[in-house]
């Protein structure tokens, strides 16, 4: 990343202004397998093959965004590949509806890490010891590179030397004397703008943090969802979950004992519909038996509980719903949660309730908050409960709840007997033909919250920081080198005076570079820039 | 939060201002047109001292235009935000505006430290177009903001974004016109000066020398090395606030959305934009990319950045999509 401005000074392309991060040539031919493999690192690490694998995972990423992903929404998946039998399938097999998961894409940033690593290591050497030496020596002709100048003075080539070097050092350069420079010469050498590869190297270094950084969040971490309805509590143990995905290497043992309750849900929206707040307040507890604390969980504002997040994901309305038997024996007394449908939040649910009855009874619901009819029939015409109206429809027979694992949200309505429908507002209730009693006795809310551990973050949010300062380090600060030597004026030309002869070289940015040169001239005692200054 | 009450005088002020400051830009941008068009002449020795001068008013006039428009710019933006009090970048209309905004802000501000103002012209012409489209196709109605916006790190995320945004529209105008001039000068050389072989067979001789009629504008231009040097400096301001942009944007991901980074369009094609200039950077480093190969990954990038904002806001859905635009 930093190597030459000028590709014109070819005479002074010794050790003074190498810098390549190549590996440098094999000094003795290696046989064999040997050969091949060391042949193959140093392609690896190269800056051009960095530059292919960077254009590469560029090309990888693009489909990810052009086809439906598994990891964003598995339905749009299933739906594009019945959409296209041949070439779904066909695409499946590649992974491209899991491109960020995708072997390809994985070989391609491991490439580029173990590239950068392979590239890294040296170069971090390489400049562990351009910190410690010296700065190069003053190459042997200055007045060859373009920003040079010459001229003479009367003080002594020790005394000129010496000063231009504190005039440097108090101008923060790294400057450093050389004695005996040929001809009975002095000279100074000095360099600013280390902290450009020092920035650079810690950007690099940086990324390799963050990826590890990724792949512990990725190997330990948990996340899972849950729905909660108002009033309710939740514990963090994984039974409680309504989802949950653990990472490889989780263990149970990884889940913090916390527990918290629902006390409230507000959401507030827009007159159109369109939603501008949503209010979770819940009651925190971090282990059985600790104190209780209130908090508000909203959009951007998770519950930080003991190592885990838990974030407010979405919300919808729960019926609580009474079903007395033929006697006024209560057998069903909850808040069932619909589940929204509709951006106004018309929403569907299921009652089960499998005991209490002479028969097992079954209720299908449609709840609409602010209930519209329209030529397509009942909907929702606002998300909050302005005009509230649950349909509801009656079902008898066998649930078949020991049978089959199912769905809290469906009823298997082929095999039930339909026994009458009914339309309800808060506090009404309806008598159904064997004399039981279903009362729609309010509307409460839940919240589903998704808890996430992920022990990652903090080496990630390290990393980013260090990603940003190394960059900025990198990309800003500018190396240059600047050199000036005195010698005494050659006998019969200007009879003891002192020739000084001084040059400057930047790898980045010589427009500004040019300035600077002439401001430094100025400082260590050349003549205005009216006097000759040659090139 | 306030935010229910929308003041619509103030935002129709707003508006009117943003009219006019369009109107100013247009107009810069001629002024910018002439000081070339008399800069050529005065150059081919046509009433060389009038010109001259002439053409230095016109382009003292440009950048007092653009000035203007500027301020009236800030103060569309000013009255926009004031109107549904919030940050007047909450959807595409606005943001483009913005971006827009920082675009002329990076000219004014290089004005001012070097030569550049060649580039006036160059950059006045996409942000016109660039308004005009905001104006027309993107305009959305003063409103406020949905929930998940309605954080501050709209503040940080997207003010990093949409000055990274501005610069890279800059640099974009540049690596074109590097690129146009880089194949001037290869031309010009490989013809030799004063050598009419550019001219097409079958081209009626002109009474002018035809080298010079072509290459015009181009020759006007400063050289090659020098507006290659310009982009890569914006570029080198534009990236770590695009990359500190991407990462405000996991933190934020991380509180609202439960995870830093979810491969959600908007976030891949940001990284993708990413890869583009970290690539372009690198290749300005290794032998064989330099000029013309690294430019145009640098013109990749801001195609991929051009993706980024207007294909996934209107045709990908993913969780950015707060377009305003139906």
């Amino acid at each position: 990343m930093t190597e030459l401005a000028q590709p014109d000074v070819a005479a002074v392309r010794d050790e003074a202004t190498a810098l390549s991060t190549q590996p440098a040539p094999p000094q003795q031919p290696v046989r064999g397998v040997a050969r091949t493999a060391r042949y193959a690192w140093r392609r690896l690490t190269s800056m051009r093959t960095a530059l292919l694998l960077l254009s590469l995972l560029a090309l990888a990423a693009i489909p990810g965004t052009l086809l439906p992903q598994r990891g964003l929404n598995p339905v749009k998946v299933d739906d594009y590949i019945a959409a296209h039998p041949q070439l779904g399938p066909a695409l499946d097999r590649l992974s491209m509806f899991d491109v960020f998961a995708a072997p390809w894409f994985a070989a391609i940033y491991l490439l580029l890490f173990i590239s950068l690593i392979g590239c890294l290591v040296p170069r971090i050497r390489l400049h562990l010891r351009a910190l410690r030496r010296r700065p190069p020596a003053a190459p042997r002709n200055l007045l060859r590179l373009t920003a040079s100048a010459r001229w003479s003075v009367d003080a002594s080539p020790d005394d000129v030397v010496r000063a231009g070097r504190e005039v440097l050092r108090r101008a923060r350069w790294r400057a450093d004397v050389h004695d005996g420079d040929g001809d009975g010469g002095v000279s100074v050498a000095a360099e600013k703008g280390y902290l450009r590869e020092t920035g650079n190297l810690v950007f690099h270094v940086a990324l390799v943090a963050l990826l590890a950084g990724i792949a512990l969040g990725g190997l330990f971490g948990y996340k899972g969802t849950v729905l909660v309805v108002e009033g309710q509590a939740f514990a963090n143990v994984r039974s409680s979950y309504d989802v949950f995905e653990p990472s490889r290497l989780y263990s149970d043992s990884s889940l913090a004992p916390f527990s918290f309750s629902l006390d409230q849900f507000r959401a507030t929206y827009q007159p159109d519909g369109t939603p501008s707040t949503f209010d979770a307040l819940v009651r925190y507890s971090a282990r059985p038996g600790a104190a209780v604390s209130t908090h508000h969980v909203e959009v951007n504002h998770p519950l930080h509980a003991s190592g885990a997040n838990v974030y407010l994901v979405g919300h919808g309305y729960a019926l609580h719903i009474r079903v007395r038997d033929p006697h006024g024996r209560l057998v069903y007394d909850s808040a069932t949660p619909f589940l929204p449908d509709t951006a106004m939040f018309a929403s569907h649910g299921v009652v089960k309730v499998p005991d209490g009855l002479p028969h097992q009874l079954g209720l299908t619901g449609f709840f609409y908050p602010t209930f519209v009819s329209t030529p397509a029939g009942p909907d929702s015409a606002y998300p909050a409960l302005r005009d509230p109206v649950l349909l509801l429809a009656a079902w008898q027979g066998d649930l078949g709840l020991e049978r089959t694992a199912q769905s809290v949200y469906s009823l298997p309505v082929a095999s039930l007997k339909h026994l009458a429908n009914a339309e309800l507002s808060p506090g009404q209730s309806w008598r159904l033909p064997d004399g039981s009693r279903v009362s729609f006795v309010g509307v409460d809310q839940w919240a589903t919250f998704q808890v996430a551990h992920d022990p990652g973050k903090k080496l990630m949010l390290v990393a980013a920081v260090f990603i940003v300062a190394g960059l900025l380090l990198s990309l800003r600060i500018r190396r240059r080198r600047f050199w000036m030597r005195a010698a005494p004026a050659p006998a019969g030309t200007d009879g003891g005076r002192t020739v000084v002869e001084a040059a400057g070289l930047a790898r980045t940015d010589s427009d500004r570079f040019a300035a600077e040169f002439a401001e430094l001239l100025q400082r260590v005692g050349a003549p205005p820039p009216s006097a000759p200054q040659e090139d | 939060m306030p935010g229910t009450s929308i003041d619509l005088g103030l935002a129709h002020v707003s508006d009117r201002l943003l009219f006019w400051a369009v109107l100013a830009y247009a107009v810069s941008m001629l002024g910018y047109a002439a000081e070339f068009a008399f800069d050529r002449r005065s150059a081919r020795g046509v009433d060389s001292a009038r010109g001259m001068s002439r053409s230095r008013r016109a382009g003292t006039v440009a950048v007092v235009l653009t000035v203007a428009g500027w301020l009236l710019h800030v103060g569309s933006v000013t009255t926009r935000g004031l109107s549904v009090h919030r940050v007047p970048w909450g959807n595409m209309y606005e943001f483009s505006s913005m971006v827009s905004l920082v675009a002329v802000t990076v000219f004014l501000v290089l004005l001012t430290r070097q030569p550049v103002r060649f580039l006036g012209l160059f950059v006045m012409a996409p942000v016109v177009l660039y308004l005009g489209l905001a104006g027309t196709v993107l305009y959305a109605n003063a409103g406020p903001l949905v929930p998940a916006l309605n954080s501050y790190w709209i503040k940080i995320h997207v003010v990093a974004a949409i000055t990274a945004s501005g610069a890279f529209m800059v640099s974009g105008v540049l690596t074109v016109l590097y690129l146009l001039k880089e194949r001037w000068e290869r031309r010009a050389v490989s013809i030799g000066p004063g050598a009419a072989a550019v001219v097409e067979v079958g081209t009626p001789p002109a009474e002018e020398v035809p080298v010079r009629r072509r290459g015009g504008l181009l020759a006007w231009l400063p050289e090659a090395a020098r507006l290659d040097r310009l982009a890569y400096g914006v570029v080198s301001f534009a990236f770590p606030i695009w990359t500190f942009a991407i990462i405000a944007g996991a933190i934020w991901a991380e509180q609202a959305w439960s995870r830093a980074w979810g491969w959600d369009p908007k976030e891949t094609w940001s990284f993708i934009t990413w890869l583009a200039y970290a690539a372009y950077l690198h290749a300005r480093a290794t032998a064989g990319w330099r000029g013309r190969r690294a430019a145009v990954l640098s013109l990749i990038g801001f195609g991929c950045l051009m993706v980024d904002y207007y294909v996934v806001n209107t045709v990908i859905t993913g969780l950015h999509s707060y377009a305003g635009v139906s």
